[in-house]
């Protein structure tokens, strides 16, 4: 006992990782998360004009997000569990807020300004709805019954109308998903899932004629970037002309003449990987991609190890939530995806996507970490 | 039996979980794997494709804003244009020596240092091949100058802009408005590929109103561009559309005659044709020059405008709020007709003053020896204070408020300008909700006679003059009557009519009255009366600013000129067949038939004289 506790003393690497175990940190996603949100200062960097302010008040935003992160590791699962019903009813509750006070504005709304800082609920209920779905369903036996599918299904569709009447397609897409990753790992048979897929391609003409014109001309520019190369189609085709410019090995840091020269909009936020797909060429984007998956793979694996259902199903969609944004954001800046305001996880410059992401992986962390306290 | 039950289902669980994991790693992998193919597809075979486009075949689009629409009045005079601005602009490239340059630049048009430094910091933001302003706005003067020495300046131009124009200066400034550079906040707002490359846009009346119709549809020229960013030659042209140009309903020589008419008087006056709302005149003096906050007023200028004790930049017509003054009675006596409470003909005995029953206070009238006994035409006639005391209190408050609100007081008339005051109607129900008070008999009198807490805008007593002439049809005021653009001509919708249900024969003593006023040797403004072949109907209102004691004289030459009462008027004509209202409102005036009459009197000989000659 005595040696042990030296030799330990005398190892400053494994103190930190006793540190960070004790924090009820993760370590292995902790590392991954850190790296990409190192990678991504460094592409802000570049896109961003070599603006250090910019980079600075990513940094505040990137801290507090960690911190946030830390200290929901801190919470018992059980605790999440417990508030996952209030957390949705006041999500819920703040949309509905946003929808009226957008009325009154007469306009998109998305935020709700509470004087010293603005709040966008949208973000909010990303997390909190696959908390509710999932809490819902670990109450009953798995694979749930219709009539709780049903149920489900509506706590999955509330948020998601709400969130799309901002209009806010994007996000109202990761809601959505959010929620049927919850169904999906909770065991939904495979017949369901083709009936929907099915249903949802037969109404297609229906959701066409419900969509706002600009999300009907995103979806013609989608099709056919090229018939509009002043108007919506310049995006695409400019960002594609960068990504291919890239080449295997890309134009090196610093390099990218698409966005230097001002070709590329929205180069810092959601275009953000078409720059680093010039500058760090194919290479690049293949690791960018690698350290993605790995985070979602550590994520998966969480999920496995957890012992009751709501912790399984919350962290397992949680994991799968983070590679659908990943890829509908890089799907849009490559061209097979219509473009939707999704930003590139991590390491889109700004606003509240990033605190949300890691608050999704500070609550991974504590599942994992509060294991041996849980009752099965 | 529950929990082994439970157990085994556990396990089916866990398996089951297990397995939809393997799936959606599967799943991601393969989409993964999508993701990768597409991206060999952009960069490893497409990658000479997109090479090329970037290097060599840069093409950057460059907004081209739209021409601004023109405003005109009634009669196509100009009343906003755009005209031609030159500016000096260095080109850092072109130029060799740069300090030399800037140095005998400095010297010939005696510019001050800070305009040097200005010019440097601008300098560092820009690219050295684009043009950095050294002299915006230059005058005829300096472009003379600049004319004669061009050849030994070198890198150096004479660029041209746009700039908005108000040719009428102060005249219209509260109707036309101005245009003003966008702000940061403005900027987040505004729609933004229709607004890319605008500078400026409408910060005050009409201007502001018709922002959208004005601005037009941006433009975009597609320019090709080497590596460094430098324009090569412009490939195509999506050509802006210009914004609408928009007609007034304003008369600008009609607006001209009221605003000289004023002197050196602060107030407002809005003429009103009758048959159809449109605005004729719509004048709060003083104005001020919007000239200056287009390019940027100075702020030293600006909080000169802004301090001064006339109030420049307050719009008199549209948020000036006035105590109506016995302007209110022919409405009062019109009342007292419509619920039955008096009949035309039927007499009554003034005495100088009023006393409700079991009260001191006598309500004095404005002739201290009183009227005599005086009828409905006489008592608007005259004026008699008295005979509306009375009437008032047979009302009662409450009646009176139902009655004038019908006739838009009280509330915005919804004239095509930003930022219209609704004044006040009083009533009870407001004094609880307001004040926590009750109402007393009292202010029920002096509302009879325009006095207490009633308060109108004089865009809102025209509106209600021009309905009292329209016999019950209330009118909505507005300025612009026609948006024209390439497509064709758009006319301002028709408003919908509302009709007070009045019976007819009722307005005949009004109208009587109110032509007495003008055209009888006891009218209260009988001056503007004589020499025209037709009858204008019309009514004088003085209106206290500040309160007279009980018993005290009130003598105008002794008594400070801002505590001077306010002078109305309100008139239509001609009587018979009325074509055109008219409120006149002037800040201490004195009385309304002397200083007031007239100018409506100039206003409406004006206008219709001219529909007579056209």
């Amino acid at each position: 006992m005595k040696t042990e506790t030296r030799r330990e003393h005398f190892h400053p690497s494994s103190m930190i990782g006793k540190l960070l175990r004790r924090m009820h940190i993760d370590i292995p996603l902790f590392l991954c998360l850190f790296l990409t949100a190192l990678l991504s200062f460094v592409i802000l960097y570049s896109s961003g004009g070599q603006d250090f302010g910019v980079l600075l008040r990513q940094a505040a935003r990137v801290g507090l997000a960690f911190c946030l992160m830390i200290v929901l590791a801190q919470v018992n699962p059980i605790q999440f569990k417990r508030y996952s019903a209030t957390l949705f009813g006041i999500g819920i509750f703040l949309l509905i807020a946003v929808l009226i006070m957008g009325q009154i504005g007469k306009g998109a709304q998305r935020w709700l300004d509470l004087g010293f800082f603005r709040f966008q609920p949208s973000e909010m209920i990303k997390i909190t709805t696959p908390m509710m779905v999932a809490w819902y369903l670990a109450e009953h036996h798995l694979p749930p019954k219709p009539k709780q599918l049903g149920i489900a299904g509506f706590l999955i569709i509330l948020p998601t109308l709400l969130i799309a009447k901002q209009p806010d397609l994007g996000t109202a897409l990761l809601v959505a998903s959010a929620g049927a990753a919850v169904l999906f790992f909770a065991g939904i048979s495979y017949w369901f899932i083709g009936a929907i897929v099915g249903l949802v391609g037969a109404s297609t003409p229906v959701i066409w004629h419900l969509m706002h014109d600009y999300q009907r001309d995103r979806v013609r520019t989608f099709l056919n970037p090229e018939a509009d190369p002043l108007g919506r189609g310049y995006h695409i085709i400019q960002s594609k002309i960068a990504i291919g410019s890239g080449g295997i090995y890309g134009k090196g840091w610093l390099g990218s003449t698409q966005s230097e020269l001002e070709f590329l909009p929205e180069s810092s936020t959601d275009f953000i990987f078409a720059v680093f797909a010039e500058e760090f060429g194919l290479f690049g984007c293949i690791a960018l991609l690698t350290l993605y998956l790995l985070i979602i793979a550590r994520s998966l694996y969480i999920a496995s190890q957890a012992r009751d259902s709501y912790n399984r199903l919350l962290a397992s969609a949680l994991a799968f939530t983070f590679f659908v944004y990943v890829f509908v954001n890089i799907g849009m800046v490559i061209g097979i995806l219509p473009v939707v305001g999704v930003p590139l996880p991590l390491i889109s410059y700004g606003g509240t996507s990033i605190v949300t992401l890691l608050a999704g992986f500070g609550m991974l962390m504590s599942i994992h970490t509060h294991q041996k306290f849980s009752i099965g | 039996m529950d929990r082994v039950f439970s157990i085994k289902n556990d396990l089916a669980e866990n398996r089951l979980f297990l397995r939809r994991i393997y799936v959606a790693m599967l799943f991601i992998g393969l989409m993964s794997a999508g993701l990768v193919v597409r991206l060999m597809y952009l960069q490893i075979v497409g990658h000479e494709h997109y090479a090329t486009l970037a290097k060599e075949n840069s093409i950057k689009l460059t907004p081209v804003p739209p021409t601004r629409g023109i405003i005109y009045d009634r009669n196509g005079r100009i009343l906003a244009e755009n005209t031609p601005s030159y500016s000096l602009e260095l080109i850092p490239e072109q130029i060799e020596d740069m300090e030399d340059t800037l140095r005998r630049l400095q010297a010939l048009f005696g510019l001050p240092d800070e305009k040097i430094e200005q010019f440097h910091r601008q300098r560092k933001r820009e690219k050295r091949f684009n043009s950095v302003v050294l002299l915006p706005a230059m005058t005829d003067e300096e472009l003379a100058k600049f004319a004669v020495s061009m050849p030994f300046f070198p890198g150096v131009e004479i660029k041209t802009h746009q700039v908005r124009h108000y040719p009428y200066y102060e005249l219209a400034s509260h109707v036309v408005g101005y245009v003003g550079r966008i702000n940061e906040t403005e900027l987040k707002e505004l729609p933004m590929p229709e607004y890319q490359g605008a500078t400026h846009m409408g910060k005050l009346g009409i201007e502001k109103t018709y922002e959208t119709q004005l601005h037009g549809t941006t433009g975009y020229a597609e320019i090709e561009t080497n590596v460094q960013g430098r324009a090569l030659n412009t490939l195509n042209e999506v050509k802006p559309v210009p914004g609408a140009n928009l007609y007034l309903t304003l008369d600008i020589d009609l607006q001209k005659t009221a605003y000289d008419a004023l002197d050196f008087y602060n107030g407002a006056v809005v003429a009103i044709d009758i048959k159809t709302g449109g605005v004729l005149v719509f004048v709060s003096r003083p104005g001020f020059d919007p000239n200056p906050f287009v390019v940027g007023i100075p702020s030293e200028d600006y909080k000169a405008l802004n301090e001064s004790e006339n109030q420049p930049l307050y719009n008199r017509a549209l948020r000036g709020l006035y105590p109506p003054g016995s302007t209110i009675k022919p409405f009062i006596a019109l009342a007292g007709l419509e619920y039955d409470k008096v009949r035309a003909p039927q007499g009554l005995y003034c005495p100088g003053y009023y006393t409700l029953p079991g009260v001191d206070h006598r309500y004095r009238d404005w002739r201290r020896g009183g009227h005599g006994t005086v009828d409905m035409i006489r008592a608007i006639t005259e004026s008699c204070d008295v005979y509306f005391y009375r009437l008032a209190q047979m009302l009662g408050i409450q009646k009176m408020h139902d009655f004038l609100q019908q006739f838009g007081f009280g509330e915005k008339t919804g004239i095509d300008l930003y930022g219209e005051v609704a004044g006040l109607l009083p009533s009870p129900a407001w004094k609880q909700a307001k004040r926590k008070q009750r109402w007393y008999e009292g202010e029920t009198l002096i509302t009879g006679i325009g006095q207490g807490y009633h308060q109108v805008t004089p865009v809102q007593l025209a509106r209600a003059t021009a309905t009292l002439a329209n016999h019950g049809q209330v009118v909505t005021p507005f300025l612009v009557d026609k948006i024209v653009t390439a497509q064709g001509v758009q006319k301002s919708p028709e408003q919908p009519a509302r009709i007070i249900p009045l019976k007819a024969q009722n307005l005949d003593p009004i109208v009587a009255g109110m032509i007495n006023v003008v055209h009888s040797a006891s009218g209260t403004a009988k001056r503007i009366g004589y020499g025209i072949p037709y009858q204008i109907a019309g009514k004088t209102g003085t209106a206290q600013v500040f309160g007279i004691k009980q018993g005290a004289k009130y003598n105008e030459s002794q008594i400070d000129f801002k505590l001077r009462d306010n002078a109305l008027f309100v008139a239509f004509a001609p009587a018979d067949d009325p074509k055109i209202a008219v409120a006149v409102v002037i800040e201490h005036g004195g009385h309304g038939g002397s200083v007031a009459a007239p100018i409506a009197g100039k206003v409406i000989k004006q206008y219709l004289q001219n529909l007579h000659e056209n």
